[in-house]
C-alpha cells in the first residue's frame, strides 16, 4: 500500500478544497498524521491550542462539562470536519474538550508553525482564513439551530 | 369499515379500543388500536382523534401498513386535546375520523436513491415510510435515515432505532441536540448529517417531517447538494377541525393542507416557508 503525504491528504480533505496545491504543499510542512482511540483527549478545555485537527476518519465529540451532568457533548464532528480554531485567535486556548469517541485518524497541524506561515505568506494566510470563516460560519448556523430547541416546539 | 370509503368514518368518529400503549419519551405515548375491520391508511395519510368537550386533533399514522387488526398513533402531550388523549389506557378507547390527506411518494422514488429525515415526534409518520422502504429494498438504490432528537432521551421507537442503527443495508444516523457521555450517535442538527450523505442527486427523492423550521433547512441543504426540489417533499402541520377541505382552518396560503396534503413538494412551499406569520 502507497503511503499517502500529507500534502495528499490535504489535498483530498474538503476543507482544503478551495485552496490552490502551492499552498497546500505549504501548509503541509506543518503536519502530521496521529491516531486517537476512543476516550483519548486532542484538547483540553484552558490548555494552549497550539494545534487543529483535520479529521480522516472516525468521530470527535466536542465537550463541556456540567457540575451537575457531568460531561457533555454539544457536537460531534467526523471525516471532512476541521477540528480546533483557538490556534488563530488570542489567547490560543482551547475552549472545549474534544475526546475521540471511536479510533480516529487525523492530521494534526502545528497551529504555531502555521501562524508563522500565514505572517510569512499573507495570501495564503487570507485563503486559509476565508476557508476557517466559512467553516466558522457553518457552525454557528447550526449552533443557532440548536440553541431554537427546534424539535422541543414540534406538533401543536 | 374502509375510512375513505365510507361517508360515516370521515365525519362521525368510530371508538377504537386500546390494546396498547406505549410511553416513547417522557411525552410521547403511542397508541395500538384494535380494529374490527380492515382499515385502508397508507404511511402519510393521518386520523382525526377526538377528545369529547375538548376538539380533535390530525394525528398520523405511525407504523404500518396496518394489519386488519391493529392501527398505531404516536401523540405527543402538548395541548388539552393529546393530554386528554395520552392520559387513556388500555381497555379505553379513542374516537376517531379518516383516513384524510395524500401519501408518501413511495412509487415516484422506485429505483432512486431515498432519504429521510425526521425531528422529533416527525419521526411518527415516517416510521410507516421506513417500514415500507425495507421491505422493498431491492426496489431502490440506497437508502438513507437521519432522525434528529432533542435528547437521547426524547429519541422515540428506541427498539426501531436501535434495530435500524445495527441494519448493514440502511444508512442510518441519530443525531441530537445535546448528550451526556455514553451515547454513540452523532451530536449536531440533522443539517450537519445531510453534509455527509452519499446520494446521487439528479436521482434521489427526500421525504422530511419535522418542525417547520427544520424541513425548510433541510430541503435547503439538499436543494445545496443539488437535489430539484420537486423531489423533496414535506408533511406540513396545522390546526384542522373538518379535515376534508370545508371549513378553510388549515390554508397554507393558496393550499388546504387537509385536502392537497399534508404531504406536498418543497418547490410548492418553497417561497411560503420564507414568509413570516404564514
Ligand atoms: S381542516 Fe377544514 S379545510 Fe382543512
Amino acid at each position: 500500500m502507497i503511503k499517502k503525504s500529507i500534502s495528499d491528504l490535504l489535498k483530498e480533505h474538503p476543507f482544503f478544497a478551495s485552496l490552490p496545491a502551492n499552498y497546500i504543499e505549504f501548509i503541509a510542512g506543518c503536519g502530521r498524521n496521529a491516531v486517537y482511540e476512543a476516550g483519548a483527549y486532542l484538547g483540553r478545555e484552558g490548555d494552549p491550542a497550539d494545534v487543529f485537527f483535520i479529521i480522516r476518519s472516525g468521530l470527535i465529540g466536542i465537550e463541556s462539562y456540567a457540575p451537575d451532568e457531568g460531561p457533555i457533548t454539544v457536537q460531534t464532528m467526523t471525516a471532512g470536519n476541521v477540528v480546533g480554531w483557538s490556534w488563530i485567535v488570542p489567547p490560543y486556548r482551547w475552549q472545549f474538550d474534544a475526546r475521540a469517541l471511536e479510533t480516529t485518524r487525523v492530521v494534526a497541524l502545528d497551529g504555531k508553525c502555521l501562524r508563522a506561515k500565514c505572517e510569512e505568506e499573507p495570501l495564503m494566510g487570507y485563503q486559509l482564513m476565508k476557508a476557517f470563516a466559512a467553516e466558522i460560519t457553518g457552525r454557528f448556523r447550526a449552533n443557532r439551530l440548536q440553541l431554537l430547541d427546534l424539535y422541543g416546539r414540534a406538533q401543536k | 369499515m374502509t375510512g375513505r370509503d365510507s361517508v360515516d368514518g370521515l365525519w362521525a368518529p368510530q371508538a377504537l379500543r386500546i390494546a396498547n400503549k406505549v410511553q416513547e419519551s417522557t411525552d410521547v405515548f403511542s397508541f395500538e388500536l384494535e380494529l374490527e375491520q380492515s382499515f385502508d391508511i397508507r404511511p402519510g395519510q393521518f386520523n382525526m382523534l377526538y377528545a369529547f368537550g375538548k376538539g380533535e386533533v390530525p394525528i398520523s399514522m405511525s407504523a404500518g401498513p396496518p394489519t386488519t387488526t391493529r392501527l398505531v398513533h404516536t401523540i405527543r402531550n402538548v395541548g388539552k386535546i393529546t393530554t386528554d388523549i395520552c392520559a387513556r389506557e388500555p381497555g379505553e378507547e379513542i374516537e376517531l375520523r379518516g383516513p384524510f390527506g395524500n401519501t408518501w411518494p413511495l412509487e415516484s422514488a422506485l429505483g432512486g436513491d431515498v432519504v429521510i429525515v425526521a425531528g422529533g415526534i416527525g419521526l411518527a409518520p415516517m416510521r410507516p415510510v421506513i417500514q415500507a422502504l425495507l421491505a422493498n429494498l431491492e426496489q431502490y438504490r440506497r437508502i438513507s435515515v437521519v432522525c434528529g432528537a432533542r435528547s437521547p432521551y426524547e429519541l422515540i421507537f428506541r427498539e426501531d432505532v436501535e434495530e435500524w442503527s445495527a441494519r448493514r443495508d440502511l444508512d442510518f444516523h441519530a443525531t441530537v441536540d445535546i448528550a451526556p457521555r455514553g451515547w454513540t450517535g452523532t451530536v449536531g442538527v440533522v443539517t450537519s448529517v445531510i453534509e455527509q450523505l452519499s446520494f446521487e442527486p439528479q436521482r434521489t427523492t427526500v421525504m422530511t417531517c419535522g418542525p417547520e423550521i427544520m424541513m425548510r433547512f433541510t430541503a435547503d441543504a439538499f436543494c445545496d447538494r443539488g437535489v430539484p426540489a420537486e423531489s423533496i417533499f414535506l408533511s406540513m402541520e396545522r390546526n384542522m377541525k373538518c379535515a376534508v377541505g370545508f371549513c378553510g382552518h388549515c390554508m397554507y396560503g393558496p393550499h388546504i393542507i387537509c385536502r392537497d396534503g399534508p404531504v406536498f413538494r418543497y418547490s410548492r412551499l418553497r417561497d411560503l416557508l420564507h414568509i413570516r406569520e404564514l
